[in-house]
Order: structure tokens, then sequence, then C-alpha cells
């Protein structure tokens, strides 16, 4: 089954809408806890990364019967340094993001920690597009 | 429905079937069948929120018979502190301990005591690193039945230590029997604030089984203590509250655990706002807090659906009243005769096991075509939540559809777009809308809500 959602860059007050609909899906499965867990705080850490950094983006989910896969696309200025963005404790976040208590530089690494599969393509000035898989 | 015994029913005589309640539901437990709210007991909390919104007042709480305490030779009542918060100001404790011996009782627990027990009990939980970080406490029933049902992963937070009614019942036995009496002669009667403390008593969660004989509905019980209460001197009956303490009578109260716990906690009161509250906790959201206290009523059991008095004068009149109390830790063990490190292990908990719902089946293919295919018939309904199919919102119509609960027809949108479109008579949609509301829906009746003289 496949779900979709957008994100608006900027917007704090609305983060968490897509992954906290995705839980709600993945209870009603009846998929472990731990796993639902997992699954939301990677979403959860996506979409912030795109309200802090980018202008807007989208969320498309698909789940079938041994997985699910995320993919959240986002326009905005992209990541220079995958890499170096992977390391814990690196923020490029604003002092007004970081000061809303985001921006702590752990978003990349914890979606890693909490993914069984986490792809990253980004372009800089146009965007990033982030695949997050999770087997059940 | 085989599974949960019920606490609530409701008098078909006095249900109108307005879908107030079915709206008010948290877990959605409601739907309006043949014009009469039913309750799905397997989804129920036992919140009470429908109890509160019931304009004909049609909802009732199961009871025992007080005449049943008669068959015991000690007959021990247990209150929590807020029953005292229900009397008018001009009655005092003696006068209504004293009321509660006319009454039939031979002895006399306000439940929150020896309160110090708990508390270093429970802080011997948080002090354990292996206890998973927020300890969520157990003291409301309707929140743990919430977490076991909706929040399943979060069952591991909560804290293993059973409630004050099982203190003070402990409590009793053991200075009943050093007093000489026997475990058999003992009855305690537990009086109730809500519903969910009523399900606690009676199939309690993570005990093999209820410590109590019986419970007496609180609104019951003032109205009993109110026929024979005296105005004038009384009896001192102060020995019998000599282990109740300043932390015991706000213990019901919002803040009244949560002060005590972790270096942060929190407190929620309102069963929504544990909702949301938990949702956040799931989404691991919440950093850095050690305890979370959360109750279902507004102003915590001074909300209570079965309390006389009003919430806020409650919380005010014990407020006062603690003032007057020792302090807990200044309660010594040896003067009341406790043995602390036996009541400390009878306070433990099983483990609290999952009873998720809303899960469309263990077989995950047919539950994604479910989910699937109530997707898709959401798309085709108006989206207003209207409650005329007699589910809460359009989305639980189309997984009742899905579970074969429910039908198209139901919605009465659908309806008059097929008749438009010449799929069905006029005729056959009245009669289906007649079937799920009953022919007496459509007659005037002037013994309807907002009637002359009534007033809206």
């Amino acid at each position: 089954m496949k779900l979709f959602f957008s994100i608006q860059g900027g917007d704090f007050t609305r983060a968490g809408h897509p992954s906290s609909e995705v839980k709600k899906v993945l209870k009603q499965l009846d998929i472990d806890g731990k796993t639902i867990k997992n699954i939301v705080i990677a979403l959860y850490e996506a979409e912030v990364n795109v309200v802090a950094h980018a202008w807007r983006g989208t969320v498309s989910v698909e789940i079938d019967e041994n997985k699910i896969i995320i993919v959240v696309e986002d326009e905005g200025p992209g990541i220079p340094d995958i890499e170096q963005a992977m390391q814990a404790g690196f923020s490029t976040a604003s002092k007004k993001v970081r000061e809303m208590g985001f921006g702590a530089g752990m978003g990349l690494p914890n979606m890693k920690k909490n993914t069984d599969e986490l792809i990253i393509e980004s372009e800089v000035g146009k965007g990033t597009k982030v695949k997050m898989i999770n087997c059940f | 429905m085989i599974g949960n015994p019920t606490y609530h029913s409701l008098d078909p005589a006095k249900c109108i079937g307005c879908t107030h309640c079915m709206k008010v539901c948290p877990t959605e437990a409601i739907r309006v069948v043949n014009g009469l709210a039913v309750i799905d007991d397997d989804r129920c909390v036992y919140c009470g929120q429908c109890h509160r919104a019931c304009p004909t007042h049609a909802f009732f709480v199961v009871q025992d018979d007080l005449a049943m305490i008669r068959s015991f030779k000690y007959r021990v009542i247990l209150f929590p502190s807020i029953m005292i918060g229900q009397f008018p100001e001009k009655y005092s404790e003696d006068q209504i301990y004293d009321g509660l011996k006319k009454v039939g009782f031979t002895h006399i627990y306000e439940v929150e005591q020896p309160q110090q027990v708990l508390i270093d009990s429970i802080n011997e939980v948080l002090k354990d690193k292996e206890t998973p970080k927020p300890a969520i406490s157990i003291y409301c029933p309707a929140i743990v039945r919430l977490i076991q049902g909706r929040y399943p992963s979060l069952t591991e937070n909560l804290i293993l230590r059973k409630a004050p009614h099982n203190l003070a019942a402990h409590f009793a036995i053991e200075q009943l029997m050093l007093e000489g009496a026997l475990r058999e002669e003992i009855g305690l009667f537990y009086a109730t604030p809500c519903i969910a403390k009523i399900a606690a008593v009676k199939s309690p969660v993570g005990e093999s089984e209820s410590i109590v004989d019986g419970i007496v509905n609180m609104n019951k019980l003032y109205n009993e203590v109110m026929k024979v209460i005296s105005d004038g001197e009384v009896e001192d009956h102060s020995v019998q509250r000599q282990n109740l303490s300043a932390e015991g009578i706000m213990w019901s109260l919002t803040r009244g655990e949560s002060c005590h716990f972790g270096s942060r906690s929190i407190a929620i009161d309102g069963i929504n706002n544990a909702v949301r509250f938990l949702e956040r906790l799931e989404n691991d959201q919440v950093h850095g807090i050690d305890f979370i206290e959360m109750r279902a009523c507004d102003q915590s059991c001074a909300g209570g659906i079965l309390l006389t008095g009003n919430r806020f004068m409650t919380v005010e009149r014990l407020e006062r009243r603690a003032k007057r109390y020792p302090a807990a830790k200044d309660i010594s063990s040896e003067k009341i005769r406790v043995n602390t490190e036996g009541l400390k292990e009878k306070l433990i908990l099983d483990p609290i096991s999952h009873k998720p719902h809303f899960i469309f089946g263990k077989d995950r293919l047919k539950a994604m075509e479910k989910m699937n295919r109530a997707q898709r018939i959401v798309c085709f309904l108006p989206g207003i939540d209207c409650g005329a199919c007699g589910a809460p919102n359009c989305h639980a119509l189309a997984e009742d559809m899905v579970n074969n609960k429910a039908k198209m027809s139901d919605c009465i949108f659908l309806q008059q777009m097929w008749e438009d479109e010449g799929k069905i008579t006029a005729g056959k949609a009245l009669l289906n809308v007649q079937k799920k509301w009953g022919t007496d829906r459509f007659k005037a009746d002037c013994n309807k809500r907002g009637r002359r003289n009534e007033g809206f």
C-alpha cells in the first residue's frame, strides 16, 4: 500500500504529521513495536531535516508484506559533503533552528541507526532525496 | 462480544442515539446500532468520556449491593481522600467518618496510607537502571488500558507498583489481624470515584486476583452518608487517620504524584491530553524526563465521574486539609506497627501485557488489502464526520465496512447520490435510514433535547 504527504519548509508546528500517520498504519498492520519505533524516529528526523533546511518536500511511503520503503525528497540547498553530514554532531542548522531544539547534528546519524538501508542522493542548489528501507 | 466483562452499560429506555458519546470516545469504541449506542468492551478503556457527554444520563455503572457488607465481622471501607472533599464544608472529618460507621462499616481507611511505603517503593523502581525512562505511573487504570491498547510499545515504561487502594487494603488486613481478626472475617470495600477504578479492582491488570470483596460507587456512598450524617457532636475518630499524610491527601490530585519523583517530571490530566502526549512519547520526541503522572480525568480524581462535588472546590478543600496533616516521612513505621518490607513486596505488579486494538487481523497481506480498500472507500465518503452512519467518523466507517460491520448504504451522502443517479428509490433510501435509526427517529417528538421550556 502507498501513502503520500507533503512537507512545508520552515513550518516546525506541522513536522511529525507524516510519521504519526505512518505509525498509525503500521500499528494497524500489527508490526512489531520496536520496528515501528525505528521507522518513526528515522522518518521524523527526515521530516525535520526538510523543515529545517529545505523549501518544500514530499514523503512517499510504500509498504509491502516484508518491508517499508520511505522516500523523502526535497527542493532545497542540497548537501555538499554527505560523508561529513553523516558524522554525529555535524550541523549546518541556523541559530534560530537550534534555539527551537532542533539541529543538533544527529539527524542523518540517527536515520542511519534506525534504518536497515539508507541511500542519500543530493545535488547542491537543487535538493536532496533520502531513501530509507526497513524490513519487518 | 467475548472478552472483557463490562462495568458500565446503557439504559436502552434512556438512550436517544444522539451520537454525543460516540464522538467523544478516545478509542472509537462506540457505534450507534438500531438507534442505540453500543460499547465495544474490547476497545473501551473506561475513561468515562461517554458518561460526561450523555445528555440523558443513559449510562450506568455496575455496583455491588451494599447489603453484602453485613456478611463480614470486620467491615472495612477503603476510600480515596477526595471523598472527604465531596461533602459540604460544614461537615467535619469526624462527622463524615461517623456517617460511614452509621452506614454499617466498622473500620475506615483512606487509601493513601501509609504513603511513604509507596513513595519509597516507586523510588526503588526509578533508581533501577533497567527501568525505561520516562517511567509512567500506573495510578490511573484508564491510562494503563489506553497504553495497552493504543500504545503497546509503552507498556514497558509502566511502573510495576500497585495503586493506593492495594496499599491500604494490605495495610488494613495487617492491622486488623494484629487486633486478632481472622482473614476471612475481614470484608474490604472500595469506594470508587470512576469506572476505571471499578475495572481495576474487579479485573485487575498485572495482579492475579482482586484484593477487595466489593465496590461502592462514591456517589451512592455519598447519598447513603448524607442520609445519616449528624450535625452535632460526634465521637473522635482521629485515631483512624493517624497514618494519613499531606502527601497521601494530595496523591489523587494533579501533580500529587509527580512532585515526588525524578529530577524532571511531568503531570498530565485529561484523556485527550494524555493521547496527544503518548503519541509524542511513542515517537521518541520526549527526552530527559524521568517520571510521568497521567490521569484520564481533568483535575485527576477530583474530576471522576462518580463524584458529587465540584472538582475545583474538591481540590481546594483537599489542599487546605493537607496543610493540617504531617509529612509522610514523619509518620514512623514503628508507631503504626507496619511491616514496611512485607508491605512493599505486596505492592509489586506482574508485567503488563499488550492488548492492541485497531489491528486488522494477524495475516499481514490480508490486513494490507483491507487497509487499501478502506483508503479507497474514504475517497467516496463526504469527510465531514457527521455520525449519521452510526460510526464516529468517515474513516471509522470505512474500517467497519472492510471488517463487514457496516455497509456503503450506511452513509446518507452516498445514498443521496445514488438516489440522484437513479440507482435506488427514495423509498428504499428512507428504509435504509430507518433500519439504522428506527422509525421513531422520523416522528415529531416534543421530548427531544431543546424542546420547549428546556432551553438549549
